[in-house]
Protein backbone atom coordinates (compact mmCIF):
# COMPACT_ATOMS: atom_id res chain seq x y z
CA UNK A 1 0.00 0.00 0.00
CA UNK A 2 1.32 3.27 -0.82
CA UNK A 3 1.05 5.39 2.15
CA UNK A 4 2.60 8.53 1.01
CA UNK A 5 -0.99 10.55 0.36
CA UNK A 6 -1.76 9.62 4.17
CA UNK A 7 1.73 10.83 5.93
CA UNK A 8 0.88 13.92 3.26
CA UNK A 9 -2.11 14.59 4.49
CA UNK A 10 -1.38 14.15 8.21
CA UNK A 11 1.85 16.55 7.76
CA UNK A 12 -0.57 18.83 6.62
CA UNK A 13 -3.13 18.70 9.27
CA UNK A 14 -0.20 19.33 12.25
CA UNK A 15 1.30 22.24 10.27
CA UNK A 16 -2.80 23.58 10.10
CA UNK A 17 -2.61 23.14 14.11
CA UNK A 18 0.66 25.08 14.67
CA UNK A 19 -1.10 27.72 13.29
CA UNK A 20 -4.00 27.07 15.99
CA UNK A 21 -1.13 27.98 18.47
CA UNK A 22 0.32 30.92 16.53
CA UNK A 23 -3.09 32.30 16.58
CA UNK A 24 -3.30 31.79 20.81
CA UNK A 25 0.31 33.10 20.76
CA UNK A 26 -0.73 36.36 18.85
CA UNK A 27 -4.20 37.14 20.50
CA UNK A 28 -3.22 35.73 23.56
CA UNK A 29 -4.06 38.45 26.82
CA UNK A 30 -1.11 37.52 29.00
CA UNK A 31 2.62 36.55 28.88
CA UNK A 32 1.78 33.18 29.86
CA UNK A 33 -1.09 32.70 27.37
CA UNK A 34 1.68 33.04 24.78
CA UNK A 35 4.18 30.35 26.75
CA UNK A 36 1.92 28.09 27.04
CA UNK A 37 1.16 28.40 23.04
CA UNK A 38 4.72 28.00 22.12
CA UNK A 39 5.30 25.11 24.13
CA UNK A 40 2.63 23.47 22.40
CA UNK A 41 3.37 24.16 19.24
CA UNK A 42 7.14 22.87 20.13
CA UNK A 43 5.59 19.18 20.96
CA UNK A 44 3.53 19.49 17.75
CA UNK A 45 6.34 20.15 15.58
CA UNK A 46 8.21 17.59 17.83
CA UNK A 47 5.17 15.09 16.57
CA UNK A 48 5.55 16.30 13.06
CA UNK A 49 9.17 15.43 12.63
CA UNK A 50 9.06 11.62 12.16
CA UNK A 51 5.69 12.05 9.65
CA UNK A 52 8.06 13.79 7.34
CA UNK A 53 10.83 11.94 8.12
CA UNK A 54 9.19 8.30 7.30
CA UNK A 55 7.41 10.80 3.90
CA UNK A 56 11.54 11.46 3.09
CA UNK A 57 13.11 8.40 3.79
CA UNK A 58 15.64 10.18 5.86
CA UNK A 59 16.24 9.41 9.91
CA UNK A 60 18.04 12.41 11.15
CA UNK A 61 14.75 14.53 11.56
CA UNK A 62 13.93 12.35 14.47
CA UNK A 63 17.19 13.63 16.39
CA UNK A 64 15.80 17.40 15.67
CA UNK A 65 12.33 16.13 17.27
CA UNK A 66 14.55 15.00 20.36
CA UNK A 67 16.50 17.59 21.01
CA UNK A 68 13.35 19.89 20.65
CA UNK A 69 11.92 18.38 22.82
CA UNK A 70 14.69 18.86 25.11
CA UNK A 71 14.98 22.71 24.59
CA UNK A 72 11.61 23.13 24.91
CA UNK A 73 11.05 21.89 28.40
CA UNK A 74 14.62 23.86 29.22
CA UNK A 75 12.91 26.95 27.63
CA UNK A 76 9.62 27.02 29.41
CA UNK A 77 10.51 25.94 32.99
CA UNK A 78 13.17 28.60 32.89
CA UNK A 79 10.09 31.78 31.77
CA UNK A 80 8.16 29.73 33.95
CA UNK A 81 10.28 30.28 36.91
CA UNK A 82 11.31 34.05 35.90
CA UNK A 83 7.08 34.71 35.99
CA UNK A 84 7.06 33.38 38.94
CA UNK A 85 9.93 34.90 40.54
CA UNK A 86 9.55 38.19 40.19
CA UNK A 87 7.60 39.20 43.24
CA UNK A 88 9.73 36.98 45.51
CA UNK A 89 12.52 39.80 45.40
CA UNK A 90 10.42 42.52 46.36
CA UNK B 1 -0.08 -4.75 7.80
CA UNK B 2 1.76 -3.05 10.64
CA UNK B 3 1.67 0.40 8.32
CA UNK B 4 -2.11 -0.26 9.20
CA UNK B 5 -1.90 -0.08 12.83
CA UNK B 6 0.77 2.15 12.53
CA UNK B 7 -1.36 4.71 10.78
CA UNK B 8 -4.50 3.83 12.47
CA UNK B 9 -2.53 5.11 15.80
CA UNK B 10 -1.21 8.18 13.95
CA UNK B 11 -4.26 9.29 13.00
CA UNK B 12 -5.69 8.91 16.83
CA UNK B 13 -2.77 11.01 17.68
CA UNK B 14 -3.42 13.78 15.09
CA UNK B 15 -7.23 13.71 16.02
CA UNK B 16 -5.97 14.00 19.72
CA UNK B 17 -3.95 17.24 18.73
CA UNK B 18 -6.70 18.43 17.07
CA UNK B 19 -8.83 18.61 20.42
CA UNK B 20 -6.07 19.95 21.91
CA UNK B 21 -5.32 22.70 20.00
CA UNK B 22 -9.11 23.53 19.93
CA UNK B 23 -8.86 23.65 23.52
CA UNK B 24 -6.26 25.95 23.55
CA UNK B 25 -7.70 28.55 20.76
CA UNK B 26 -11.51 28.14 22.45
CA UNK B 27 -10.91 27.59 26.13
CA UNK B 28 -11.54 30.55 28.75
CA UNK B 29 -8.74 31.45 30.55
CA UNK B 30 -4.97 30.38 31.05
CA UNK B 31 -5.76 27.35 33.07
CA UNK B 32 -7.96 26.16 30.97
CA UNK B 33 -6.43 26.34 28.24
CA UNK B 34 -3.26 25.00 29.69
CA UNK B 35 -4.84 21.85 31.25
CA UNK B 36 -7.01 21.24 27.33
CA UNK B 37 -4.07 21.45 25.56
CA UNK B 38 -1.05 19.90 27.10
CA UNK B 39 -3.02 16.66 28.44
CA UNK B 40 -4.61 16.39 24.78
CA UNK B 41 -1.21 17.52 23.12
CA UNK B 42 1.13 15.26 25.10
CA UNK B 43 -0.92 12.03 24.10
CA UNK B 44 -1.68 12.79 20.88
CA UNK B 45 2.52 13.06 20.03
CA UNK B 46 2.81 9.85 22.11
CA UNK B 47 0.34 8.27 19.84
CA UNK B 48 2.31 9.54 16.69
CA UNK B 49 5.62 8.42 17.91
CA UNK B 50 4.37 4.67 18.68
CA UNK B 51 2.50 4.91 15.29
CA UNK B 52 6.12 5.74 13.87
CA UNK B 53 7.56 2.94 16.21
CA UNK B 54 4.59 0.69 14.39
CA UNK B 55 5.56 1.34 10.40
CA UNK B 56 9.15 1.34 11.18
CA UNK B 57 9.96 -1.45 13.47
CA UNK B 58 13.02 -1.86 15.71
CA UNK B 59 15.17 0.50 13.07
CA UNK B 60 16.87 3.46 13.90
CA UNK B 61 13.97 5.72 13.08
CA UNK B 62 11.47 3.61 15.11
CA UNK B 63 14.17 2.92 17.84
CA UNK B 64 13.88 6.79 18.74
CA UNK B 65 10.86 7.05 18.31
CA UNK B 66 9.69 4.72 21.21
CA UNK B 67 12.77 7.03 22.71
CA UNK B 68 10.79 10.20 22.88
CA UNK B 69 7.41 8.88 24.22
CA UNK B 70 8.81 8.92 27.92
CA UNK B 71 11.03 11.89 27.33
CA UNK B 72 7.72 13.63 26.20
CA UNK B 73 5.75 12.22 29.24
CA UNK B 74 7.75 13.36 31.37
CA UNK B 75 8.98 17.05 30.40
CA UNK B 76 5.46 18.07 28.79
CA UNK B 77 3.86 17.70 31.99
CA UNK B 78 6.54 19.24 34.14
CA UNK B 79 6.85 22.38 31.83
CA UNK B 80 2.98 22.69 32.24
CA UNK B 81 2.67 22.60 35.61
CA UNK B 82 5.75 24.59 36.31
CA UNK B 83 3.92 27.41 33.95
CA UNK B 84 0.34 27.04 36.16
CA UNK B 85 2.79 27.87 39.04
CA UNK B 86 4.66 30.78 37.75
CA UNK B 87 1.17 32.08 36.35
CA UNK B 88 -1.22 31.62 39.56
CA UNK B 89 2.43 33.44 41.57
CA UNK B 90 2.47 36.48 38.91
CA UNK B 91 -1.17 37.25 39.26
CA UNK B 92 -2.90 35.62 36.43
CA UNK B 93 -6.62 36.00 37.22
CA UNK B 94 -8.70 33.07 36.51
CA UNK B 95 -11.85 33.45 34.69
CA UNK B 96 -15.02 34.87 36.26
CA UNK B 97 -16.99 32.03 36.47
CA UNK B 98 -14.24 29.54 37.81
CA UNK B 99 -16.05 28.09 41.34
CA UNK B 100 -12.76 27.94 44.05
CA UNK B 101 -9.16 28.49 43.78
CA UNK B 102 -7.60 26.37 45.61
CA UNK B 103 -4.10 27.19 45.68
CA UNK B 104 -5.04 30.28 46.74
CA UNK B 105 -6.87 29.26 49.83
CA UNK B 106 -3.49 26.75 50.43
CA UNK B 107 -1.02 29.32 50.24
CA UNK B 108 -3.54 31.49 52.53
CA UNK B 109 -3.46 29.00 55.03
CA UNK B 110 0.08 28.48 54.91
CA UNK B 111 0.94 32.10 55.30
CA UNK B 112 -1.81 32.10 58.37
CA UNK B 113 0.57 29.20 59.89
CA UNK B 114 3.73 30.07 59.78
CA UNK B 115 5.50 32.91 62.39
CA UNK B 116 5.33 36.07 61.68
CA UNK B 117 8.64 37.25 60.90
Amino acid sequence: MNIDPFLVAFVASLVGLCFFCLYRAWRGPTVADRMVAIDILGILVVGLCPLWAIYARTTYLIDIALAWVILSFVGTLALAKYLGGQQFDE
Amino acid sequence: MSDHAGLAVIFIGVLFDLFGCIGLVRLPDLYNRLQAATKCVTLGTCGIMFGVFLMQGFNELGVKALLAIPLIFVTAPTAAHALARGAHISGVSLWKKSLCDAYAQDKRRTDKGKPAS
